[in-house]
């Protein structure tokens, strides 16, 4: 969906350039996440996938189409924008936010109306208490949904999204992320992500592009960069508890088996329970076996289990 | 111009008569106004009563102030000099308050804290830290004063404002020149001087 | 001594008449020269750090000059009489108009308009929709102090022939007829603090429902 090539921007004043020979490929529907530490480039790149700012080298193509070749207003209607503060136009109402694009293309009136309504509801939040509201009346989070459902007006086929629950306290964050999640489920978008939290990026990524000083470090599904990362960069950068992450990635019924000689008393895990919450169950309660309910009875789950899951079979 | 050079006496007198008018209005202001500033900054009821009532004042025309003012004290000096104070006092005053109340809260309580009076406090804490924008204050007051003390010539007061006029009345162009450019230099260079003075203050709090 | 004011005035209508229309006459379009040329200054301005800096920077000269000055300097260049008058004026509502249009301009958080670039604004719909409306209450601000400067500045203007309430002022001085005076000063102030008070009114009607 989306070819960088080669793509470089360097910064008038600055000895070493914003992004280098950038080359990335980014498949329809998928989450591509851009994280690194400050200066990396990963919002420089974001930001030039709409012309916000303009490349130096290199090409750009959404659908097969250069950008670099289209008027870049016309290019920006039909990508979904989504900064860390929202940029929420305070004199509007939330409808008149939300219907800032259709009105840009020209719908009629009604459409419009219905579209606010329609992703109003979509972000959860009920339109007819919150469509003729001003966005001072809304709490960090409320700002944000609103400014996803912004975004999403004209349906857009991607969207670019620069830390977008930044700003956010943990809790509001997590339950934003999980809801942008599901929404993604049904809709069917191209995401360009941006975060420095690899937290953030292992949950929503499908692919995470890690980046350095400009350049493209990594780029690969989460459990391959935490089960073989490139560098010892990378290595430091997710985290030395790695193989706990990765224990996070994976559900335990991946791994369990039918329900064996357990011993009585055995701790027992929900279904959606990952392998991370398995461990750390069998170290709390000094167990070396769980079981799981699954709505087709029992499973368990062994010690021995999770370090295959992480190293192998033995022997 | 040759006449400027061959009677730059006239103008230096003129001159210094505007200066002085001015500096006495200056003077009275800010001893009326900081007391003022002082109690507003802490209380909002005053607050709004002084910024209302000087408020009011200052959109008072300037010659028709002065003119109200004749029948109460006549001509001359001292009708300019009050006009000149109750214009100069919407600025002094919310300068004031808006400095004391920019004092950041912890600095004030690490006064308090440590057991300095309330006017201890005030002279040693708030008024230097609210100095920068007091200052502001003063430069937009001095500029009023200058400005008035000019229109003030036509009441008998002296100043700069006696060159224009008579110039006006005997069609004599070198005289307005002399006179008005001269008040806009001064205007010009207290302005200068008195925003010089702000940032030095406001440059020595930040170190 | 009011009511010998009043005598005064009822008996001569139509010069009162006259010298107010002028004065309002002469306000009025100084203050909407004054806008026409410093507005769209200003809007140009906020954005080019090297315009705006040459533009604010004389404006803040312009600010500081005895209005008395700005008038007299005018004369020898372009006589007496109502146009003289009025370009003085002019000049004398420029500063806070263009002053207030930058800082208002300035004062929009850039996240909006980084968001509404990013949506595929074109500029002039950005300043039209978004900038204009989140600025005009402090551009407002600017015209409301204007209007009183410039109210003030057309009683200075009957000395150089301008016409309006100054003069009932200057001839009450000049023959220490206090009747004829007060015919002059109380109507301007009463005109000053009308002018305040409606620029106030209208300021807060203009600020966008949404941030009040």
């Amino acid at each position: 969906m989306i070819e960088i090539e080669h793509l470089g921007k360097r910064f008038p004043g600055s000895d070493a350039p914003a992004v280098d020979d950038l080359t990335i490929s980014i498949g329809d529907g998928e989450i591509c996440v851009l994280i690194g530490p400050s200066g990396c480039g990963k919002t420089t790149t974001m930001r030039m996938i709409n012309r916000m700012i303009e490349p130096d080298v290199g090409t750009i193509c959404i659908a097969g189409r250069d950008v670099t070749r289209i008027d870049p207003v016309k290019l920006r209607r039909s990508v979904g924008y989504v900064i860390q503060q929202v940029g929420l136009f305070p004199h509007m109402t939330i409808a008149e936010n939300i219907a800032t694009v259709p009105h840009l293309l020209g719908w009629d009136a009604s459409r419009i109306a219905r579209r606010a309504d329609e992703l109003l509801a979509r972000v959860d939040m009920d339109p007819a208490r919150y469509r003729d509201r001003y966005p001072r009346e809304l709490s960090g989070g409320q700002k944000q949904r609103v400014g996803v459902a912004r975004a999403l007006a004209a349906d857009p086929p991607v969207m670019l999204m620069d830390e977008p629950f930044g700003a956010l306290d943990p809790i509001t964050r997590a339950s934003l992320q999980d809801e942008f999640l599901r929404l993604l489920y049904e809709l069917r978008k191209t995401i360009v992500f941006v975060t420095h939290d690899i937290d953030e990026a292992l949950k929503m990524g499908t692919r995470i592009a890690i980046m350095r000083a400009g350049r493209l470090v990594q780029f690969d599904r989460p459990e391959a960069i935490l089960a073989h990362p490139a560098d010892s960069f990378v290595e430091a950068f997710v985290g030395g508890d790695r193989a706990l992450k990765r224990l996070a990635l994976m559900p335990a019924v991946d791994h369990a088996t039918g329900a064996l000689g357990v011993a009585p008393g055995a701790p027992r895990l929900p279904v959606t329970a990952s392998l991370r919450d398995a461990l750390s169950t069998l170290l709390a309660t000094d167990r070396d076996a769980a079981l799981i309910d699954t709505d087709r009875g029992e499973a368990t789950i062994t010690l021995g289990a999770i370090r295959e899951a992480l190293n192998g079979a033995r022997h | 111009m040759s006449w400027f050079l061959r009677n730059y006496d006239q103008v230096a007198v003129a001159l210094g008569q505007h200066v002085v008018i001015a500096l006495t209005a200056l003077a009275i202001a800010f001893v009326i106004a900081l007391p003022v500033g002082v109690v507003a900054a802490r209380r909002e009821r005053v607050y709004a009563v002084a910024i209302a009532v000087s408020g009011f004042l200052y959109t008072i025309p300037t010659l028709a102030f002065l003119a109200l003012l004749i029948p109460l004290v006549g001509l001359g000096r001292t009708n300019v000099i009050i006009a000149m104070v109750a214009f100069s006092l919407v600025a002094l005053i919310r300068n004031v308050a808006a400095g004391i109340r920019g004092v950041p809260a912890d600095v004030v309580d690490a006064a308090r804290g440590m057991g300095m009076s309330d006017s201890q406090r005030l002279l040693r804490v708030e008024l230097p830290l609210a100095a920068p924008v007091v200052v502001a204050g003063l430069r937009v007051a001095a500029v009023t004063v200058i400005s008035v003390t000019v229109v003030g010539a036509y009441v008998n007061a002296g100043g700069l404002g006696t060159l224009i006029f008579n110039g006006i009345a005997g069609d004599h162009a070198a005289k307005i020149w002399s006179g008005a450019i001269t008040a806009c230099a001064l205007a010009i260079g207290v302005d200068t001087a008195l925003a010089f003075v702000e940032r030095q203050l406001a440059r020595a709090q930040r170190a | 001594m009011l009511i010998e004011a009043w005598r005064y005035l009822l008996a001569h209508p139509a010069q009162f008449a006259v010298a107010l229309g002028v004065h309002v006459t002469l306000s009025a379009a100084a203050l909407a020269i004054g806008a026409a040329i410093a507005i769209p200054v200003g809007l140009y301005a906020a954005r080019r750090p090297g315009v705006a800096f040459a533009a604010v920077n004389a404006a803040n000269v312009g600010r500081t000059l005895p209005s008395l000055a700005v008038l007299a300097l005018v004369m020898p260049l372009l006589g007496t009489g109502f146009a003289p008058s009025l370009f003085a004026l002019s000049l004398l509502a420029l500063p806070p108009i263009l002053l207030n249009t930058v800082a208002g301009i300035r004062g929009i958080d850039p996240d909006i308009i980084d968001a509404a670039r990013g949506m595929g604004m074109t500029p002039r719909g950005v300043l039209g929709k978004i900038e204009w409306p989140l600025a005009l209450p402090v551009i407002f601000a600017g015209l409301r102090t204007a209007a009183i400067q410039v109210v003030s500045g057309a009683v200075l203007a009957a000395f150089i022939g301008g016409g309006g309430l100054g003069d009932f002022i200057t001839a009450g001085i000049a023959m220490m007829a206090i009747p004829q005076l007060l015919v002059g000063a109380i109507p301007v102030t009463l005109l000053a603090l009308g002018a305040d008070f409606g620029f106030g009114v209208l300021q807060q009607r203009l600020t966008p429902r949404g941030m009040r």
